[in-house]
């Protein structure tokens, strides 16, 4: 499966050139990472060209990552990750686009697949990020007024504000939390002997 | 004359035939649907948020909870994802009992699509018959995790344990069931689980077989489901539609063929496909995917018979060790106090996997910074695609239609809403 992916990246390479900014096979998966100037132009052709034929975008998700690695992150901020299936050839593709910290916005790809108009309705709700071009650009997933884009990393898990009735003024209020956050198990990245040593014993 | 106006009707969120929490807002001519909005994220969660702040198996009794109708293959897409990342081999025998919990979960989902959908449309009887057997599998379930609904069964490497001998008995006379009962309702439990499921398989196809006297060739069945939410197969794929929904529609996609996981290429079965993509195509596809879930599990069943083997994978930096292990061996013990205490680490990269959810491509993505936690995990849901299409299979249909779409597109809000 690598190596047909392998071939793919090649070709994906001829066939666009300077367009892509990076892209690696990895554990049998291809990634491009492209910049969102030249995002429209090559998810067109994507679609469309029969040696590609992406017919079908099956996700499409945000990402934010400002606490990469705890932090040792450089690069920007907002991404977002198109996943995409053809189903005449049978293969997969991940592409990746970043965006500006300050204000990300990335070209909306409505027009290419319909199917995206809710993924990227979601990607705006929960990051923040814009989509240029999209029809009908509502939060979906959080309550009717909510303030904030949850899922960005610097937004607590607790949220800011919790909701209850007020027999006082006999109706449901919103307040800030009360609750304080704990974390039972650190996250923490070892970069030690043994979880290098993890792909060696697998082999003998 | 009196000018004519559309007017908006809201639908939901607590309705019946809303089958959960959907909120619509529908646009009406008379008694034609204009435009339909549905409002969705009444039973958001933050799974994925929440899966960022938990090491790697403190989530996956989350991913039962995603769509509650099909729990097992939730957590098969994740831990398939976490395997792809570990780059972990997972026994042989552990992935036959994925498959065989796998279409087993593909029966549960389809059994209450089909009594969920039938009792919309207005059949009764339907709903009956379809939990009577549902009870027979979720049995099944609690014999092999001990819960009937969310097993938590799937571990990352293998699943948590292998399948009883024993099954589970009803026990005890009471002013509800003489002795005789009782014995007549553990007849089929003097054997191991196996032997359990294999009585059922010998049932099932004539269960299904009754289902479809009910149903198939039913005058109001027809009226009510032929060419309503039709779609074409270039809109399928445009809609990212996928499972039955798409085969519905004519495309014989099927990740279980087509990139085949586990041990799916090693076993016989068919994929049935639609040809006019309305909605009484796609019940005759799941109809038949029930029977070829029959079939996959017979096959499971005959391999699991004659090839016993470990459950889990042996590299303990990842799975923990048996419970015996860690009272002789020092190592074991650390190992075990590693995993309980902080969990595995993942190495630094990004997977995604994906399979054939009963109701279509149901995928996780993973990316890791090579922390105990994932970065970020994406959970890609197929009823989510398929309520998005929702506007345009619904437009130009009756209001009554509209609980037949819904009930086509297997809607289930966990998984949508996450």
């Amino acid at each position: 499966m690598s190596d047909y992916y392998r071939q793919l990246e090649t070709r994906l390479q001829e066939r666009f050139g300077s367009q892509l900014s990076a892209t690696h096979v990895e554990i049998s998966e291809l990634t491009a990472e492209l910049p969102r100037e030249h995002l429209l132009s090559v998810c067109e052709a994507l679609r469309d060209e029969p040696e590609f034929a992406f017919e079908q975008l099956i996700d499409l998700c945000g990402v934010d990552y400002s606490e990469y690695g705890n932090g040792s992150w450089s690069g920007p901020r907002f991404a977002v990750v198109y996943h995409l299936l053809s189903v005449r050839n049978n293969h997969r593709i991940r592409l990746r686009c970043f965006c500006d910290d300050e204000l990300p916005v990335v070209p909306s790809v409505i027009n290419i697949w319909n199917s995206v108009n809710w993924f990227e309705r979601e990607a705006f709700d929960l990051f923040g990020i814009l989509f240029e071009g999209h029809p009908d650009l509502r939060r979906i997933l959080t309550d009717y007024g909510f303030i904030g884009h949850p899922f960005r990393k610097d937004f607590p898990i607790s949220g800011h504000v919790e909701m209850r009735y007020d027999p006082e003024t006999r109706r449901v209020i919103y307040q800030p939390v009360s609750i304080e956050p704990r974390d039972m198990v650190p996250r923490v990245i070892r970069d030690d002997h043994r979880y290098h040593d993890l792909s060696a014993q697998e082999e003998q | 004359m009196a000018e004519i106006r559309n007017f908006t009707l809201n639908f939901g969120p607590q309705h019946p035939a809303a089958h959960g929490v959907l909120r619509l807002i529908l646009e009406m001519d008379g008694e034609m649907i204009v435009r339909a909005d549905p409002h969705i994220g009444l039973l958001h969660r933050g799974t994925e948020k929440l899966a960022e702040t938990k090491h790697y198996v403190q989530s996956l009794p989350y991913m039962d909870r995603l769509d509650y109708v099909s729990m097992m293959c939730n957590e098969h897409a994740y831990v398939m994802a976490a395997e792809k990342l570990l780059q972990l081999e997972v026994p042989i025998r552990a992935q036959y009992i994925r498959v065989m919990f796998d279409e087993i979960t593909r029966i549960l989902n389809h059994l209450l699509w089909i009594g969920a959908h039938a009792l919309d449309v207005g059949a009764m009887t339907m709903f009956i018959y379809a939990f009577r057997e549902r009870e027979d599998l979720m049995d099944c379930y609690e014999a092999v995790s001990g819960a009937r609904l969310h097993a938590a069964y799937y571990r990352p490497g293998g699943v948590y344990r292998d399948l009883p001998d024993t099954m589970p008995r009803f026990e005890g006379e009471s002013k509800w069931h003489s002795a005789d009962e009782i014995q007549a309702l553990n007849g089929n439990r003097d054997g191991s689980l196996l032997d359990f499921i294999e009585d059922f398989t010998n049932r099932f196809p004539g269960y299904v077989d009754e289902y479809e006297t009910l149903l198939t060739d039913n005058r109001i069945w027809k009226q009510r489901l032929v060419d309503v939410g039709v779609m074409s197969p270039e809109r399928a794929l445009q809609m990212g539609l996928t499972g039955p929904m798409l085969r519905g529609s004519g495309i014989e996609w099927d990740l279980r063929k087509k990139q085949p996981y586990e041990v799916y290429d090693r076993l016989d079965f068919d994929i049935p496909v639609g040809t006019n993509g309305d909605s009484y195509d796609r019940y005759l596809v799941r109809m038949e995917e029930m029977r070829q879930s029959n079939r996959i599990i017979k096959q499971c069943i005959e391999w699991l018979r004659h090839n016993p083997g470990p459950v889990m994978a042996e590299n303990h930096k990842v799975t923990p060790p048996s419970r015996l292990q860690m009272k002789e061996d020092m190592e074991a013990l650390i190992h075990h106090f590693k995993l309980a205490s902080e969990g595995f680490m993942v190495p630094e990269g990004e997977a995604y996997a994906a399979v054939e959810h009963p109701k279509g491509e149901f995928g996780i993505y993973f990316l890791s910074d090579g922390a105990n936690k994932p970065y970020r995990m994406k959970i890609r849901a197929p009823g989510f695609a398929h309520l998005a299409a929702m506007d345009e299979m619904v437009r130009g249909h009756m209001l009554a239609d509209v609980v037949t779409v819904i009930g086509t597109q297997d809607i289930v809000f966990g998984e949508i809403d996450r």
